[in-house]
């Protein structure tokens, strides 16, 4: 057994995490910054955060990803780190040459104070930032939130930054996108681009994190938001925001400093949450819904009354980050699965009533937990207690699923097993499809492998 | 594609590329960087600046000292349950991510796969993270019931004053076992190596020395510094056991805490990655007398020397009979393969930025494919590993080094522990030549005007990679696809690429193939697009649709 230490009997555990469903806010601060075009992330800590955040989206995404560091030594954490990030800013620029760095900070320069607005000010006033470059920073102190807390936090600072309202108003839509894949980003503008809107996505990692293979590196790849897109940003008509774990902060950012008025949405997984993504940007618009897109939902919903009985009544367990887990609950309860346990180390109360609101009167079904306190040592406790027939998460999952025998959909970051998740997205109607077949291939392997054998099926 | 050179004349002197890579940076980082590369001339002694801080803004290959301390070192031993106490982020990314393979028996703990962590928020950094701690020491020992726990700081700890070393002198004066507490703090060191040290002197302190088991075997020794990735260390105790000689402790792949506890009951030390590891072999020959010899199994004939080297020690007919048999069987096997795999490789070229000893004992197998190693540096070594320990005194102890802890080791006073018999019988062995406690570095081995750069940096890997054009460059993770997406293969000698094992025999023959593979196959020369070469394509085709 991999995980061989794990029984069914809880103890009530206040200080002990056991198999995080969650890490630390600066590798999501280190994501949002690389979807936009020219942008060298900067992490305000020791190396290793730099090297591990690095190493977790490299093994995720495939890809380079680049990113500097303060590189913090004892002296610099007893007296302040101010020295080292504007030396790095001035080393950034005449080294690597980006147009904007964006700093992050971390749970050292946090404790020991680091004022990053005003570090960044004196590096401006001292002439570190060269004509027509930019440095905007976050603050993503790791004791609190999580992965998705440093991704808000990054993203509402780049539209803090960037976006202006000007007189001349602009036919277009902002999309902000939650934690997705460079996949989801670029089926987002496909969608949007089928609906005949101008968009501005942000950020944007597709070209950046799914880059082609052309024998010449590239620091700073061909996609990401550009900078005029994102000054552009307060002169839009309306924002729609997907995921409100990663977006909210930098939608009310564009309300409140542009007066953007906003839709704060859930992801589009499935068929619901992606039938009011939709409805928004068709509003927000002014455009009707293309005849396209509804053959795409009549695919979908094709796949879904075909296949009913093999989804019908199956226990799933998923653990993840909030933005996906509430719309994929609502797909599970459409297609008539049962969310049996649905686990996630992102704190927020959001996450429960968002949850309460899409599971209706079958909240009874479902045991769930969010926040500092919710890891997938319970999660494994619950399966224990009472087994599911499918399990949703990311790669640490596969060590249940191998102990407990549970087919298992990977799902979420990171995925570093498996490849195919930059390239297929599993947003909006079609994303919806990949998502029922990844979750039929491994219902029917799994019935397949385990029938006897008068009984395999050749047919389906 | 790029072109290929050839430098089988010799390789070019290095000093134009190194004040072409320098001449991007500004002055004073132009002056610290040139301090860190150098020419090689194996004939003459060369300095290399090495552990020093990194420049911050500098794209470096480092980590940090927790990194060091609780991914490297203790993370492979599976007995012990690591618990980091600090917010989520160090426990995560230290989960299972160095494929350190562990084999326990049927009922024996493993915890390898299990992170465990405090988790702190904001109101233990406010009002202190103690009582949390302990706390979740508490519940670690309700759930698991361990025979030791290790407490990791990470880098608030020890600013917002919480004490782990009291903090587990407490509880493991509540709970009966053995707890104890590192103060790896991120920022403690320049790199991952003052983790390294911290961990050895943890270590060392904690556990070496708590059971002193009495003698099962005839030749009793611990291997130091292999770490089991990908299997290296079955493969070198499938070749001992063979041999007969017993490993007692491996510091610390496929191993246990128990067995670290009888460590010192050994006649040799023989250590693998002298950079994170030379501390507790040293520390154990000033307590028990316990000498100890550099070993490297990367490269069929380093295998082979290492084992004559401590056939040699032992100095007992039958086992010398058994190495030499051994020896001869698999260095057959070897040299299929290599004749093989050799016309295919040779006069490839090779670099590699990795680690404080890989990057050298990887040049043995590359060598033994007939490529030169045209560049190569550590990722956090000093200056022994480069130049040899003969430089140790000269070393300037710097503020970042005088921060780590160098244990005062005094002579047991046991002395049935003190071991007289290997003092007298390594002093013996010195008259005759044989060469203990010693590591003559990286630089002695490479070819001249091969350049040596410590603590490369991303600008300076893209120079590189655009003057030399090797074949093959070895590093880590983060430069994987940097390196890939510029047309040349990477090879990670962190993670193996989640291949190996690559120690010993079995190990050199695994490598060949893989080089084999990454150097033989044509996938790279179909990255151009055809009609690239075809403009008069573009050209017809330019008919209104």
């Amino acid at each position: 057994m991999l995980l061989r230490h794990t029984t069914e009997k809880e103890i009530d555990r206040k200080a002990l995490t056991i198999n995080p469903a969650k890490t630390c806010q600066p590798v999501g601060a280190m994501y949002a910054a690389l979807g936009i075009h020219g942008c060298l992330p900067h992490s305000h800590g020791s190396q290793g955060c730099c090297s591990y955040h690095r190493t977790a989206l490299t093994r995720h995404y495939k890809e380079p990803v680049m990113a500097a560091t303060s590189s913090f030594t004892e002296g610099s954490s007893v007296f302040g780190g101010q020295a080292n990030l504007l030396q790095a800013i001035g080393t950034i620029f005449s080294v690597y040459d980006p147009e904007i760095i964006a700093v992050h900070s971390t749970c050292l320069s946090e404790t020991i104070g680091d004022d990053l607005k005003q570090i960044v000010a004196k590096a401006n006033a001292d002439g570190k930032v060269p004509e027509g470059k930019h440095v905007i920073e976050a603050a993503t102190p790791s004791y609190v939130g999580s992965h998705v807390t440093g991704y808000h936090n990054m993203l509402e600072s780049i539209v803090k930054y960037f976006a202006i309202k000007t007189d001349e108003a602009k036919r277009q839509i902002n999309l902000l996108a939650g934690w997705v894949e460079p996949s989801d980003m670029r089926e987002l503008k496909r969608i949007t681009k089928m609906m005949g809107i101008k968009t501005v996505l942000a950020p944007d990692t597709s070209d950046v994190l799914d880059a082609p293979m052309t024998g010449k590196f590239e620091m700073y790849p061909k996609g990401g938001t550009t900078i005029p897109e994102l000054v552009s940003m307060g002169d839009s008509m309306k924002t729609v925001a997907i995921g409100q774990f990663g977006t909210k902060g930098a939608a009310v950012a564009l309300d409140n400093s542009c007066k953007v008025p906003f839709d704060l949405l859930d992801l589009p997984i499935g068929v619901k949450a992606t039938d009011r993504f939709i409805m928004s940007l068709s509003k927000a618009g002014a455009v009707s819904v293309p005849e396209e897109i509804d053959m795409e939902r009549g695919r979908l919903m094709d796949m879904i009354t075909d296949m009913h009985q093999y989804f019908y009544g199956k226990r799933v367990a998923l653990f993840g980050d909030p933005d996906q887990l509430i719309p994929m609950v609502e797909f599970l309860l459409d297609l008539d699965m049962v969310p049996a346990y649905v686990v996630s180390g992102t704190p927020g109360k959001a996450f429960e009533k968002r949850l309460k609101e899409v599971l209706g009167d079958k909240i009874d079904q479902v045991k769930y937990k969010n926040g500092a306190n919710a890891d997938m040592f319970q999660l494994h406790q619950w399966i224990k207690q009472e087994g599911v027939d499918l399990l949703i998460g990311n790669t640490y999952g596969k060590y249940i699923s191998l102990d407990e025998k549970i087919p298992f959909l990977r799902m979420g970051f990171p995925i570093v097993d498996r490849v195919g998740h930059s390239y297929f997205p599993t947003l909006g109607y079609m994303g919806g499809i990949r998502i029922l077949e990844k979750m039929l291939d491994l219902i029917m392997q799994y019935q397949d492998e385990n029938s006897p054998e008068e009984a395999v099926e050749l047919v389906m | 594609m790029v072109k290929k050179k050839d430098y089988s004349a010799g390789l070019p002197d290095p000093t134009p590329l190194i004040e072409d890579i320098i001449s991007k940076y500004p002055s004073k980082i132009a002056k610290k960087r040139k301090k860190g590369m150098v020419a090689n001339d194996p004939e003459v002694d060369q300095e290399v600046q090495a552990n020093v801080r990194t420049i911050p803004g500098i794209i470096t290959q480092r980590g940090c000292t927790y990194a060091g301390c609780k991914g490297v070192v203790l993370g492979p031993t599976r007995d012990i349950i690591n618990l980091v106490h600090g917010p989520i982020g160090c426990s995560f990314y230290a989960w299972l991510t160095r494929r350190n393979q562990t084999r326990p028996a049927e009922g024996e703990d493993n915890f390898i796969t299990y992170s465990f962590s405090t988790d702190m928020q904001d109101e233990n950094i406010v009002f202190g993270g103690e009582v949390k701690l302990k706390e979740a020491i508490r519940e670690a020992h309700a759930l698991f019931n361990p025979k030791a726990i290790g407490i990791f700081s990470t880098c608030p700890v020890g600013l917002i004053g919480d004490d782990v070393h009291s903090v587990s002198r407490d509880m493991q004066a509540e709970l009966g076992i053995n707890i104890f507490g590192f103060s790896c703090e991120g920022y403690r060191g320049v790199s991952q190596s003052a983790g390294h040290h911290i961990a050895n002197n943890g270590v060392f302190k904690n556990v070496v020395g708590l059971n002193d088991r009495p003698r099962e075997s005839k030749f009793q020794m611990n291997l130091l510094g292999e770490y089991n990735i990908g299997g290296d260390a079955f493969e070198l105790e499938a070749l001992f056991e063979e041999i007969g000689i017993e490993l007692i402790s491996t510091f610390s792949g496929n191993s246990t805490i128990k067995s670290m506890e009888y460590s010192h009951t050994v006649d040799l030390n023989i250590v693998m990655c002298h950079r994170s590891i030379n501390y507790i072999a040293e520390m154990m020959e000033e307590k028990y007398g316990i000498p100890w010899i550099k070993a490297n199994f990367i490269g069929a004939d380093a295998t082979a020397k290492t084992l004559r080297k401590v056939g040699e020690f032992f100095d007992d007919a039958d086992l010398t009979a058994k190495i030499e048999e051994v020896i001869a069987r698999e260095s057959a096997k070897v040299q299929v393969v290599m004749d093989a795999i050799k016309p295919k490789t040779e006069g490839k070229l090779a670099m590699m930025f990795v680690g404080g000893s890989r990057a050298h004992h990887y040049q043995e197998l590359f060598k033994e494919l007939g490529m030169t190693t045209v560049s190569a540096g550590y990722e956090f070594a000093h200056r022994d590993d480069y130049e040899g320990r003969k430089v140790i005194p000269n070393i300037k102890i710097d503020a970042d080094t005088r921060n780590i802890e160098d244990l005062t080791i005094e002579k047991t006073d046991n002395p049935e522990l003190w071991r007289d018999d290997l003092v007298t019988k390594k002093a013996a062995l010195e008259e005759k030549g044989y060469a203990f406690s010693d590591y003559e570095g990286m630089m002695p081995e490479m070819a001249k005007n091969s350049l040596v750069i410590d603590d490369v940096s991303h600008h300076e890997t893209e120079k590189l990679i655009e003057f030399y054009k090797p074949d093959i460059f070895c590093a880590g993770i983060k430069e994987k696809y940097v390196v890939q997406k510029s047309g040349i293969p990477l090879k990670q000698l962190h993670s193996y690429d989640y291949g190996g094992p690559y120690t010993a025999f079995g190990g050199a023959i695994n490598f060949f193939k893989e080089m084999e593979r990454m150097l033989v196959t044509d996938v790279w020369k179909m990255v151009d697009s055809p009609w690239k070469s075809e403009p008069e394509i573009v050209g017809s085709m330019t008919i209104n649709a």
